[in-house]
């Protein structure tokens, strides 16, 4: 499967997305904002960081980069497309995504490991998740918390287009274990046709036991499954 | 011809940033303050003589860049 990482000025994430990719097997191009012509892939990722340095609001420059417009074709075309952290923030600019991630309700940024739940495993990104398995990822954000309309709201739940939603260590999904204020506890969403999935938690930040865990590695080798 | 650009948070968009800046100043003694809500402030000079086509380009920069229709408002004025 080809993969292309799509490297902003400040993203800090690329590498570690590239590695994970490169570990289970993807071929994988890192692909500069500047370019106009996106590598044939079959998943594209947009990485987490500070593009632009969050300059007017998180993601809303890169959102305007060349290579976007050809992100966007490529998902609207069905092409895989997957934004983490700030990769999502982009996506949401881009309106790709709909909704946007304000500011966490506690004012700080969150740097540490959260627990979410896997609501939605009929995806081609989480098929090789057991439904209600509880993940162990990492979170590193200080624009997290998702907001959309209320309507788009119950139209994400009535459609089973929440695949993660933070949950505690057993899986139970209550506002305590909401670290960043995000409404329904949403970690992540799809797009309507479920090709295009953004998340604040970091999946690619637990691909090693010996350095952190693996539950972050289903959600890649779904993609490959 | 120059013109500002109030953006505010929509009504039913929370304001953590207001809500602290507002506790603070309720704290400094600032006691009779009722509500208080963060935006962002452009001011952009556009080269164009008529005053709704400049209008009208301001709009457009607003709608593509300026702001974020989901949680946000905005204001365009002439200075």
């Amino acid at each position: 499967m080809n993969s292309s990482v799509i490297v902003f000025p400040g993203s800090n994430c690329d590498r570690d997305i590239a590695l994970a990719l490169e570990k289970l097997q993807f071929k994988n191009t890192m692909v500069w904002h500047k370019d106009t012509n996106l590598p044939k892939s079959d998943l594209i990722v947009v990485p987490g960081g500070f593009s632009y340095g969050d300059y007017l609001r998180s993601g809303a420059i890169a959102a305007k980069s060349n290579i976007l417009n050809e992100v966007i074709k490529a998902a609207n075309e069905g092409c895989f497309v997957l934004g983490i952290c700030n990769g999502f923030q982009i996506l949401t600019e881009t309106g790709l995504l709909k909704g946007a991630l304000l500011k966490n309700k506690n004012l700080k940024f969150i740097g540490k490991d959260i627990f979410i739940k896997v609501i939605n495993v009929d995806n081609k990104f989480c098929n090789k998740y057991k439904k209600d398995q509880v993940l162990k990822l990492n979170i590193a954000h200080n624009e997290g918390n998702y907001f959309t309309s209320s309507d788009h709201l119950k139209e994400l739940e009535d459609k089973n287009l929440i695949p993660f939603k933070y949950c505690d260590e057993k899986g139970n999904i209550k506002y305590e274990n909401n670290p960043n204020g995000s409404l329904n506890n949403i970690a992540g969403i799809f797009n309507d046709k479920k090709n295009i999935l953004g998340m604040m938690p970091h999946p690619e930040r637990m691909i090693d036991q010996m350095v952190s865990n693996n539950d972050g590695v289903n959600l890649f080798t779904s993609l490959l499954n | 011809m120059k013109f500002s650009i109030k953006v505010t948070l929509k009504k039913d968009v929370l304001d953590p940033q207001g809500k602290v800046v507002k506790q603070t100043l309720q704290n400094m003694g600032m006691d009779t303050i009722k509500n208080l809500r963060q935006g962002k402030y452009f001011e952009i000079e556009i080269d164009e003589n008529n005053e709704d086509k400049a209008k009208s380009k301001i709009e457009d920069m607003c709608k593509k860049l300026l702001v974020n229709l989901i949680i946000e408002d905005f204001k365009i004025s002439r200075i």
